[in-house]
């Protein structure tokens, strides 16, 4: 029951975020939105260069590429 | 009980979901890229073409296609101590859908990776939520892949043994991305993800490389090599803190990203990146710095004592302790910013990167003027060029 009350009032709090008042206005996001702000904004070259790093390190996860394969031997 | 839990969280993320207001996220930009890639370093030629596709099909789906080549020449270092050097051939094609429903966006893709002695396909899929004036994006994501490895038999490249491995990979990701201010933004990212290796015909190979081996013998006196013997399972969790800051004077951009991973091999690590993205007229100037460094497996040794000292034993240089450093600078040059014909504009962009690795207990053991296993630390460096030519329409 407790868990259940958690749950709903989570819910309530989140449901009731969408009401509240953004700290950053919508036209204030100018800066935001320029491209040079996305740090892969060339996605094609962004996958490369962490292919590059991931077929020679152990590290792997929690960057912005998925697959398989090595060619790396 | 552990049921109910995950009972309890859908329905808490679909209520979450559900209780979003009606200002739309975006779909990604419809364009099309092509890119020439070339990796150098350590006698291993790498390079290829690479496309991309992205076009929106309707208002609110986006569907993409890529395809990637790797021409790969290698002489590396495990080839000089123990193979012979080689060519081969790796494709990647990518397909994927995006999906946009008010803040919420959905996305499907697979990629299929095809080398004549490794096939592997992945399939994933990820949902991304705006919430809080859209200030915040919530993601989540899944994917799952099977790896096939085999191997070439003796020095002839188009024979090849029947499958040694089958490895099945599973990945499970959350984000979370905040605006902080008009000018900066900060996300979170975890990543867990799972292997387990099916060793096939008694092969020995489970989620070890069929090629490398690890070295056992007398320092000074001799050094020998075995087919290396991992684990057939690995476990690893990394999780990235990433942001970017708008420089209002000269209207240019910082980029930092830190990482930290851990796996169940006993492998630690963790990473530093910053970049500097300044416009000049026509052109963007991108400079950046990455930092790595890694603690080594816990069955890796750079030579044991003796053949089968160990349950597992393992000496790739992947698995040892070391650093790399990369520094990179790319130009993109603008043109057609006002549009041209049915393009609303392009760019052409050339990337250069120079990384070096130095390894702390990995020996260079191809240095034949040095006693077996006195040879000095590995160490080399790479170069990475990237020409690509992107159009937006």
């Amino acid at each position: 029951m407790k868990r259940f009350v958690l749950i709903i009032t989570t819910v309530y709090i989140f449901s009731g975020c969408s009401s509240w008042e953004p700290w950053v206005k919508p036209y204030e996001r100018e800066n935001l939105s320029d491209p040079i702000m996305n740090v892969a904004r060339d996605p094609i070259s962004a996958g490369y260069y962490h292919h590059v790093f991931e077929t020679r390190e152990s590290a792997r996860g929690a960057g912005a590429v998925t697959g398989g394969g090595c060619g790396c031997n | 009980m552990k049921l109910k839990q995950t009972a309890y969280l859908f329905i808490l993320t679909c209520l979450l979901l559900l209780s979003s207001t009606s200002r739309a996220a975006v779909l990604p930009d419809e364009r099309a890229d092509a890119m020439y890639h070339s990796y150098d370093g350590d006698e291993i030629q790498v390079t290829g073409p690479a496309i991309l596709i992205r076009k929106n099909v309707g208002a609110s789906t986006s569907v993409f296609y890529q395809y990637y080549e790797d021409n790969i020449t290698s002489a590396s270092i495990d080839v000089r101590v123990g193979g012979s050097p080689y060519e081969e051939f790796r494709t990647e094609n990518s397909v994927g859908v995006d999906y946009l429903n008010g803040k919420t966006t959905m996305n499907l893709s697979y990629t299929d990776s095809s080398e004549n002695d490794y096939e592997a396909g992945t399939f994933s899929v990820g949902i991304s939520q705006d919430f809080f004036g859209d200030l915040s994006t919530l993601s989540m994501g899944f994917s799952q892949g099977t790896d096939s490895v085999t191997q070439r038999t003796g020095n002839n490249p188009t024979t090849f043994s029947s499958e040694l491995s089958n490895i099945k990979r599973t990945n499970y990701r959350v984000g979370f991305s905040q605006i902080l201010t008009k000018n900066s933004t900060i996300s979170l990212g975890w990543e867990t993800i799972t292997d387990e290796a099916t060793e096939q015909g008694g092969s020995g190979v489970t989620l070890n490389n069929p090629y490398r081996s690890y070295s056992y013998g007398t320092p000074g006196v001799n050094r020998f090599f075995a087919r290396e013997i991992y684990p057939n399972t690995r476990t690893s969790n990394a999780l990235g803190i990433r942001g970017s800051y708008f420089v209002n004077t000269f209207k240019s951009a910082i980029h930092y990203e830190y990482r930290w991973f851990q796996d169940s091999w006993g492998i630690q690590s963790n990473s530093l990146g910053l970049s500097y993205v300044h416009p000049v007229k026509n052109w963007e100037l991108d400079f950046r710095w990455r930092y790595y460094t890694q603690d080594k497996a816990d069955f890796y040794r750079d030579m044991f004592d003796f053949a089968n000292q160990f349950t597992y034993m393992g000496r790739d240089k992947e698995l040892s302790t070391y650093t790399s450093m990369a520094v990179g600078i790319s130009g993109s040059y603008k043109f057609a910013k006002n549009g041209w014909g049915w393009i609303d504009k392009g760019s052409v962009n050339l990337s250069y990167d120079l990384i070096n690795f130095e390894y702390e207990d990995f020996r260079a053991a191809d240095d034949t003027t040095a006693n077996p296993g006195e040879e000095p630390f590995f160490q080399f460096e790479a170069e990475v060029i990237q020409a690509t030519l992107s159009i937006w329409f």
